[in-house]
């Protein structure tokens, strides 16, 4: 067990090295550097910036030294939680990024949680009456869940809202906590917003995970150990969810692990149609403006989050493994 | 038991010449034989082959410029075409009347039954090269003497007036390409990082596989954002192309990998490989002559499933402004126009844009299916 | 009807015209084919026969746990024959109370592969422990835990207090094994069917099972239906043999008449492959000619006569021979209709 969580841990600290090189590479790419833009910035608004101040500020911020001394400065002040200023807003980044993180966190989550909920039972419904007409309507919204990319499906929701119900689908919250501080109302007004953009995203993965789940529990109820249970005499029901459907949900498991970069890569777009204030909308503002600090950070922030989310539902994986659970014991 | 052999004997029974065709097949042969008995993955390589068609001649098949904007004849709705005349087959379209509305400043549009526009087969329209050599101003359909707000606009017209059929005509030429020359690149990746993986196992493998595992644990979109939005805007349209092929690809690369490994694993092991190694063929004949051919299947299915999010990544940078940029026409171009839902209930029709992307990525994916499911009947 | 062995034991079940079918899409495969046989307590049953012949689906049958497409077609599954508490088993629905209060409580069933028969997902105790408490529902999770270790202690597993809480994955094949017949008599069953409990093991192991299901079998007086297509097991095992062919009981005897006097051309085919002590050096092992006909394709006539050294011509081809009579000896052969 330690070892495989040895092994675990090392991949995720090295994502997110690779994932941060990523991220430097993204605020050095625009032509100029940092103090170019924030001079240029500062220009637009009417003050200036002498040459021995722009001077002075890239000394600041490393920008004289090589490449390496300043991912080395970068990522020092990352980790203390310094992610730069936003150009655009002149305000520290995270100030910027404040409740919008864990709202598209909230938002993903809720959408693989969903995901479970939706694809466990009609995977085992669609292998145990396999060839049912269930079966072929679950294969069917599989192919239209593969087929909508989900910002497409965001799309014609808002529209079918609009046009058949006057409804304006969209947002997190109510008119009336949208600047709200926190309160047990204000939750509870998010968590009646969250359904709809959590199922327009979790589509695409329920479509997937119901064929994963249908086709290991139709390879698991051909295993002898279900013949075994049976001659037990135990009820049909009960040894299906005891065996078999437990021995399929591995591979269900580690799908729903590489499942979730994927559902935070579509909250963003689904985001930005279905106008949530998750750091979708921020992180295309951003880029449009090349306010690249703040751009950066959200890839950088997205992408730790993310590995956190893989590596917890890997160790859920192990957890629900006695063969990995027992490596090295046995 | 008895149920495996019954099932396992229930091959048997072709009768002697064909049992002579399938000893004599190739792996490509075989697959391509059992793939037939797909319907539904056979219907869609037709309707694959089919937006293909459409791409390569996407200006024959237009019918206005893509590119011609005019005020008068912004949201036009799908016109439809008349295929009678008092009685006789005329085809024709009818004229509009455009009238402003004074309160939305919206341009409202009736038909004017008494200015008929006939229809013609193979007309003359805007220049264009037929594949990029032949001059030409042939198209498969046109009006006569059609100026500003009467034409045969089908699908309608978007804000600028450009009309909507001929734009999606000719988005599906940069839609579908840049799918194709994303699993190009991908591909190249893929079978060169897995086939080294695979071929030769030990550190190079594990080193490979975790980058693999890393690369799948980032969430990618954000990181495509962040690369396609530093392109310079002073790129043209053919290099902002090629570098959003190169992004989208670097992310694809993954599962194209994972599968050439796997085949190259299961490969090395088998009978006919170690039969020539110890022929003494060398390394290269053994991955060209022997290896190659029994996973190339593999390696197209793999391929077909990957087409689809390729086209996905491209129409979603593009729906966000982030990927290709006008004058390039996309299907996400396209798309983009229909972001906002007022625009949306006011010209509904510009979600038709929709339709071709969700009918060739499943018509892919069934494709995809289909073609795995002949190559690996038993996997 | 010469010999009824073991007047005294009764007869704990009853197979009556048990008939099987496969419904595929290509056809229905006729697997099972009017099979009769009877199961005496305290005495062994050897059914023997090549793979496909039947066997397995006969014991799944027996129990209505046929995978589909397959389903019992007609025929009895009859338990305590002749007495006021008989029951027809294949009268059930599968999942019916009272077949699944049979299963594993009155009949248990012992498998062939021990490594894929137990989940991995579970200790062995879990497993067994669940057919304890199956059987009996007012048991405590402690006495069902009593009663494994009992149980796992009884068909000989060393330190079964420990090994309660080891996974499958962590035991060898012939530990494995032992705690599926550990499995099996959980319900305390009086009948155990054990589809050849000791292919997937090696020798020295398979000597060991046999050995402890003989000295259960003897202790508590069970009925043991025990599959195989090893004659040598047959041999040391079985009070009756029935040999099985394509489906048919083609000879059902004694075991020591079968083997003095094998009288269906196909068990002694079968004896005739068994290595033999007194064979001289260097001799081949007789094989029997050809393979199993798939059943879809069964031969016309008697359904053995394709591979048949003693075929007689104009007859074996056109005519069938009269079936093995239920519940008494034979062989369905012409060949032994002469010689009766």
């Amino acid at each position: 067990m330690l070892n495989f969580l040895a092994r675990r841990l090392l991949i995720a600290a090295m994502t997110c090295v690779m994932i941060s090189i990523l991220t430097f590479v993204i605020i050095r790419l625009p032509p100029g550097d940092f103090v170019d833009a924030y001079i240029a910035n500062l220009a637009a608004s009417g003050s200036t910036v002498t040459a021995e101040q722009a001077t002075a500020l890239r000394r600041e911020y490393g920008l004289d030294r090589s490449v390496f001394v300043q991912y080395g400065l970068w990522i020092s002040r990352v980790v203390r939680g310094d992610f730069g200023i936003s150009m655009m807003w002149r305000r520290p980044v995270t100030e910027v990024i404040g409740d919008r993180l864990w709202l598209t966190m909230v938002v993903s989550f809720s959408a693989l949680f969903l995901t479970w909920m939706i694809a466990l039972p009609i995977g085992i419904y669609s292998a145990v009456r396999q060839y049912s007409i269930g079966d072929y309507a679950a294969t069917l919204l599989g192919f239209i869940g593969l087929a909508i990319p989900n910002f497409l499906l965001a799309l014609i929701l808002m529209y079918a809202g609009f046009r058949y119900f006057g409804l304006a689908i969209g947002g997190l919250f109510s008119a009336e906590y949208a600047e709200a501080p926190w309160s047990w109302a204000r939750a509870w007004d998010l968590a009646k917003h969250v359904p709809l953009p959590a199922c327009v995203l979790a589509l695409a993965g329920t479509a997937q995970l119901i064929r994963i789940m249908r086709a290991n529990l139709l390879d698991e109820l051909r295993k002898p150990y279900v013949v075994t249970a049976r001659a037990k005499g135990i009820s049909e029901r009960r040894l299906l969810l005891k065996y078999p459907v437990r021995a399929a949900l591995n591979p269900f498991a580690s799908a729903v692990a590489y499942l979730f970069p994927y559902l935070v890569s579509g909250s963003i777009v689904v985001s930005l149609v279905l106008g949530l204030p998750t750091v979708g909308p921020l992180l295309l503002q951003a880029l449009v403006a090349q306010d690249m600090y703040l751009a950066g950070s959200i890839v950088l922030l997205l992408g730790l989050l993310t590995v956190i989310g893989t590596l917890v539902s890997d160790l859920l994986l192990m957890w629900i493994e006695p063969r990995i659970r027992l490596e090295g014991r046995g | 038991m008895s149920q495996k052999s019954n099932s396992a004997g229930n091959g048997v029974g072709h009768a002697a010449g064909s049992e002579d065709r399938y000893a004599e097949a190739t792996q490509l042969q075989l697959t391509w034989w059992r793939f037939k008995k797909h319907k539904l993955a056979l219907l869609s390589l037709w309707i694959v082959a089919f937006f293909y068609l459409i791409a390569i001649f996407a200006d024959v098949l237009a019918i206005n410029d893509p590119q011609a904007t005019d005020a008068r004849r912004s949201y036009i709705p799908p016109q439809g075409i008349h295929l009678f005349d008092d009685g006789n087959f005329r085809p024709h379209v009818n004229g509009l009347k455009g009238t402003r509305d004074l309160k939305t400043f919206k341009l409202a549009y009736t038909p004017d039954p008494a200015k008929k526009l006939p229809v013609r087969l193979f007309a003359r329209g805007y220049s264009y090269h037929l594949f990029g050599l032949i001059p030409t101003d042939i198209h498969v359909l046109g009006v006569e003497g059609g100026e500003a707000v009467d034409g045969l606009f089908l699908l309608g017209t978007d804000q600028l007036g450009r009309d909507l059929y001929s734009r999606l005509v000719v988005a599906t030429r940069i839609s579908l390409s840049i799918g194709l020359a994303g699993v190009g690149l991908s591909l190249l990746l893929g079978i060169l990082l897995g086939g080294l993986s695979g071929l030769y196992g030990g550190i190079v493998d594990t080193v490979i596989q975790r980058v693999i595992e890393m690369v799948r644990s980032i969430p990618t979109i954000p990181l495509w954002m962040g690369l396609a939005a530093a392109l310079p805007n002073t790129w043209s349209v053919t290099q902002v192309y090629f570098a959003i092929t190169l992004i989208i690809s670097l992310f694809g690369w993954t599962e194209l990998a994972r599968v050439v490994r796997g085949r190259f694993l299961a490969l090395r092991e088998e009978d006919f490989v170690i039969a020539a190694e110890l022929a003494g063929a060398s390394q290269l004949r053994i991955i060209f002559r022997h290896m190659l051919p029994s996973f190339a299947s593999h390696v197209i299915a793999a391929t077909s499933l990957a087409l689809p999010a390729m086209i996905i990544s491209e129409t979603s940078l593009s729906f966000l402004g982030l990927g290709l940029r006008a004058p390039a026409i996309s299907w996400g171009i396209l798309l983009q126009d229909a972001q906002n839902v007022q625009v949306l209930a006011g010209a509904p029709w510009l979600l038709l844009a929709a339709v071709p992307v969700i009918l060739v990525i499943l018509a892919f994916n069934f494709l995809g299916d289909g073609l795995r499911d002949a190559a690996d009947p038993y996997g | 009807m010469a010999e009824q062995p073991a007047q005294s034991a009764p007869c704990l079940l009853s197979v009556r015209d048990l008939v099987v079918d496969f419904r595929l899409d290509q056809g229905t495969i006729r697997a099972v084919e009017n099979i009769s046989l009877d199961l005496f307590a305290g005495r062994v049953l050897g059914v023997v026969g090549e793979s496909g012949c039947g066997k397995s689906i006969t014991a799944r049958a027996i129990l209505g746990i046929i995978d589909r497409p397959g389903r019992i077609v007609s025929g009895r599954v009859l338990l305590d024959p002749g007495t006021t508490r008989q029951l027809d088993l294949a009268t059930l629905s599968n999942d019916s109370r009272e077949l699944r209060s049979v299963r594993g409580g009155r009949i248990g069933l012992i498998f062939q592969e021990p490594m894929t028969a137990l989940s991995n997902h579970y200790t062995v105790g879990n497993q067994i422990m669940e057919a304890v408490r199956a059987h009996k529902p007012k048991m405590t999770k402690p006495e069902a835990r009593a009663k494994a270790v009992t149980l796992l202690g009884e068909v000989g597993i060393p330190n079964p207090d420990g090994r309660i809480d080891a996974y499958p994955f962590q035991l060898s094949g012939g530990l494995r094994q032992r705690v599926g017949i550990a499995m099996a008599l959980a319900g305390d069953p009086d009948i155990l069917i054990a589809d050849e409990p000791t292919t997937a093991l090696d020798v020295t192991t398979q000597a060991q099972i046999l050995l402890l299901l003989r000295h259960l079998q003897r202790d508590k007086k069970i009925a043991l239906m025990l599959i195989t297509h090893d004659m040598g097991v047959i041999a040391q095992m079985a009070d009756e043999v029935a040999v099985m062919y394509l489906g048919r009981v083609v000879e059902k005897a004694p075991v020591e008449h079968l083997f003095a006097a094998p009288r269906h051309p196909y068990t002694r085919a079968l004896l005739r492959s068994v290595p033999n002590i007194h064979a001289k050096p260097r001799e081949r092992l007789a094989s029997i000619g050809g393979a199993v006909p798939h059943p879809a394709r069964r031969p016309s006539g008697c359904s053995f006569h394709p591979r048949c050294p003693e075929v007689i011509a104009g007859r074996c081809a056109e005519t069938e021979p009269a079936p093995v009579p239920a519940g008494a000896d034979g062989a369905a052969c012409f060949h032994a209709e002469l010689t009766p």
